[in-house]
């Protein structure tokens, strides 16, 4: 059995029993963190702070929020909104962050990616962080049924419609999904519960495991230099902090994530108070009517690349398409044959793979939104076919890399 | 080693404004029509060319026209011949009270909806007097005087009773111009006029029975029920909902909506009115979200002194 010794202190008395100088050294003093990274690195930061922002604002919505179809709308709209103080801004700021929180997500990927933080140990961050996008998207999905406006109720009938379309005519898994024939209350109330129970849970264990998977890889940094962690760490203690090319998790590179955090905040209250169209959609101030189509539907703007890329097809060719862009992403790590983790700019082939392919998903975002008529369906078809033809070449691009 | 972060800024934001501008503004103006506001204008209507008597007017008014067959003056002491479910049953719809019309609509409208309601309207696809489909308002044919000078009189005399422009508060621009056809039930509005607070549950049901007598006339006129327009400044905008009463066949084509004739001002009264039942809390908005950028500024600056205090040693 331990000794345990009568405490000098509250931190003494918390030390031998929780060894919290250890847990405080491992986490944040001695988490030794590269000098040469900039304000990318950042973004995971910001993304911890968006989803906390997420999480307290559902947690009030939460307390007048009505999941039935019946009351759901007037809830929303009328209680929250209107009768509950400073309901509207619970309400605009999830919704913001909602929205923000996947253009900072693809920030952060884009910046792995680039960067070559997935390979040489860092594979389980890549795929860890890939889960959290599934479930982040899960998540924006099922929150977006809850208002049960006009698009809440065609969103959810055309996505949950998907299993059923073409070869894989799996009507009774669309009907075991939704409870029902069409999208009702058993529909809403279990879209319900995925948004405020099962997902938060899992999103927060996926949050502890790609927290968990940086900490023995440490992260990349900016020149994709291969730092000698323990050397560079003895130089620092013994105080030569300007030499060393490692800095503390907590402070030095803390200060700096929470500068950043500073500056994302001011952008973030600018659009939850003057520029919020974008993330609550105006056709969803109409409340939920099966009998009557809205003329346009169209999936919220970060899920437009991979609605684009099931559209322009044939019914099962699309299904096959949108099949694959929905995992592909994970696979990166393997399909990157180069053992080059060093920055794109540096990786001849790989670095115009790299730009094509981020113009290449943007240009789908917008095809995703227009209307599939004329000149846009004929983009999306290429920007789509693109799509593919970028992920096949991958391995042969990168397998002849030379040495950077 | 030469700093990167500047480059890197400019490159994150320059695409994040690109797929913003691509998947709002431009996708938004590809899907949605554009109608220019023509500032209620009404420039298809004939401008009145004669100098209206008040007087003469409510002769008109009371008498020969028989406006207040179908219509209340209140404030000329003239109730309306029935409740508002009646009337519905007899015209599809209740008939304005004409108390404040003077001041609401405008005076070439008023006049041509005197003598031709569903040319002022734009309902005469639906409203064919040559196809035996009369339009519930009857057109006035004069009282054996010049007819110009008889429309001018009644015009003036509608403005003489009602209050002065800049009186017209929002509920009054509402109710007269919209509330016959549009509940809004976040105001607890409905098309029969406001909902009290009732004492027991059975005069509650009872005013609800009659709300739904008048929506059962009202559709069979319109062929369907008006929406509810408590969050339509939400889902539409000021500027749709603008232009489109401006002309409702500027958006859709066909529809049974009449253009209802308003001034610019009740235009814009009417839009406040939609603002206090679906965005109430908007000055608030404003107000506060003033204060929490100032303080998020604030926090920003401190973030930065403190990064550069911390990083002081590590360069
Ligand atoms: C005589 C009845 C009537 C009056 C008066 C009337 N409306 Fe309407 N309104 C309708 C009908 C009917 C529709 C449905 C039109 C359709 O779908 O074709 C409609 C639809 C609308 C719409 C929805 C258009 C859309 O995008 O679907 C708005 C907004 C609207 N009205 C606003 C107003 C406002 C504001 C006023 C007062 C200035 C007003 N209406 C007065 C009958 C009326
Ligand atoms: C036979 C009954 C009848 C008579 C007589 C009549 N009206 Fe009307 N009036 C109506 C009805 C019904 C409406 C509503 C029509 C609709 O909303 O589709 C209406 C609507 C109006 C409107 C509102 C139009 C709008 O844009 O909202 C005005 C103003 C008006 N009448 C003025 C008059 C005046 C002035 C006279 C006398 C010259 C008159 N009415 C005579 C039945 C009548
Ligand atoms: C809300 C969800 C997420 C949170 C809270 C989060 C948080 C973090 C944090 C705090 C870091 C370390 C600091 C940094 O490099 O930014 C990090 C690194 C990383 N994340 Fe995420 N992340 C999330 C989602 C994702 C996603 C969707 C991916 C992509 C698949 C991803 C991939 C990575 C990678 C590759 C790194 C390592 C970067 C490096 O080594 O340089 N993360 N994440």
């Amino acid at each position: 059995m331990a000794h345990f010794t009568k405490a000098t202190s509250v931190k003494d008395w918390l030390n031998q029993r929780l060894a919290i100088e250890t847990v405080e050294k491992v986490m944040a003093s001695e988490y030794w963190i590269p000098k040469n990274i900039n304000f990318l690195w950042a973004m995971g930061m910001v993304l911890a702070i968006t989803f906390s922002l997420l999480l307290v604002s559902g947690i009030f919505l939460l307390m007048y929020y009505q999941p039935d179809v019946k009351d759901a709308f007037y809830s929303v709209n009328y209680t929250i909104m209107r009768d509950v103080d400073y309901g509207w801004l619970w309400r605009h700021i999830h919704g913001v962050a909602a929205s923000v929180v996947f253009l900072i997500i693809y920030i952060h990927m884009f910046t792995g990616i680039y960067y070559g933080s997935y390979k040489k140990g860092r594979e389980m961050i890549w795929v860890s962080g890939m889960l959290l996008f599934v479930t982040f998207s899960a998540e924006a999905f099922s929150g977006y049924m809850l208002p049960w406006g006009q698009m809440s109720y065609w969103a959810g009938m055309v996505i949950t419609n998907i299993f059923s379309l073409g070869g894989l005519h799996l009507d009774g898994l669309v009907e075991w999904i939704r409870g029902d024939y069409v999208p009702a209350q058993a529909f809403l109330t279990r879209f319900f519960m995925l948004h405020v129970l099962l997902l938060p849970l899992a999103i927060m264990g996926l949050i502890g495991l790609h927290f968990a998977a940086l900490r023995i890889p440490h992260v990349n940094n900016q020149d994709g230099e291969e730092i000698d962690f323990e050397a560079e760490s003895k130089k620092y203690l013994a105080g030569d902090t300007a030499g060393s090319k490692v800095i503390r998790f907590a402070n030095d590179f803390m200060s700096k994530d929470l500068m950043v955090v500073g500056f994302f905040l001011i952008f973030f209250f600018y659009l939850v108070f003057f520029q919020y169209g974008f993330a609550l959609d105006p056709v969803n101030f109409d409340p939920a009517d099966g009998l009557k189509t809205p003329a346009h539907i169209y999936p919220e703007w970060y899920f437009l690349w991979s609605y684009e890329i099931l559209r322009p097809f044939s019914v099962n060719i699309g299904l096959v398409a949108f099949g694959f862009a929905q995992v592909i992403f994970v696979l990166l790590p393997w399909l990157d044959r180069s053992p080059n983790a060093v920055p794109a700019s540096r990786r001849g082939m790989f670095k115009v793979w790299f730009w094509v392919l981020l113009v290449d998903m943007i240009v789908l975002t917008a095809m995703g939104k227009l209307p599939p008529e004329g000149i846009f369906s004929t983009i999306g078809l290429v920007a789509a076919l693109l799509f593919i033809v970028l992920w096949i070449a991958l391995p042969f691009i990168t397998k002849n890399e030379k040495k950077a | 080693m030469k700093n990167k972060e500047p480059l890197i800024l400019v490159v994150v934001v320059a695409f994040t404004l690109l797929t913003y501008w691509l998947v709002e503004p431009y996708a938004h103006s590809v899907m949605h029509k554009h109608v220019e506001s023509q500032n209620f204008a009404y420039a298809d209507l004939k401008p009145l060319t004669k100098t209206g008597n008040a007087a003469a007017g409510k002769d008109l008014v009371m008498g020969a026209a028989a406006c207040t067959g179908c219509h209340s003056i209140e404030k000329a002491g003239m109730p309306s011949a029935m409740d508002a479910v009646s009337a519905a049953a007899s015209y599809g719809v209740n008939p304005p009270d004409l108390s404040n019309a003077g001041a609401i609509y405008d005076a070439k409208f008023l006049a041509d909806v005197i003598v031709n309601p569903a040319h002022a309207l734009k309902v005469e696809h639906k409203f064919d007097a040559s196809k035996g489909k009369m339009h519930p308002m009857a057109p006035f044919a004069g009282a054996g005087g010049e007819l110009e000078q008889e429309v001018a009189d009644m015009v003036a005399y509608l403005q003489s009773i009602a209050v002065k422009p800049d009186q017209v508060t929002p509920k009054m621009a509402y109710e007269n111009a919209c509330g016959r056809c549009h509940s809004v039930s976040y105001e607890k509005w409905t098309q029969i006029g406001e909902k009290p607070a009732f004492k027991f549950e059975k005069d509650s049901l009872a005013f609800d029975i009659k709300v739904l007598e008048y929506q059962e006339s009202l559709t069979k006129y319109m062929g369907k029920l008006p929406p509810d327009l408590s969050m339509y400044i939400r889902s539409r905008g000021e500027h749709f909902i603008s232009t489109f009463i401006e002309n409702p066949q500027a958006h859709l084509e066909g529809t049974a909506m009449p253009r209802v004739g308003v001034t610019a001002d009740a235009a814009h009264k009417v839009i406040e009115y939609l603002e206090d039942a679906g965005d109430t809390k908007r000055h608030e908005r404003a107000s506060v979200g003033k204060m929490v950028l100032i303080f998020s500024v604030v926090f920003a600056i401190f973030a930065l002194l403190w990064k550069k205090q911390v990083w002081k040693n590590l360069h």
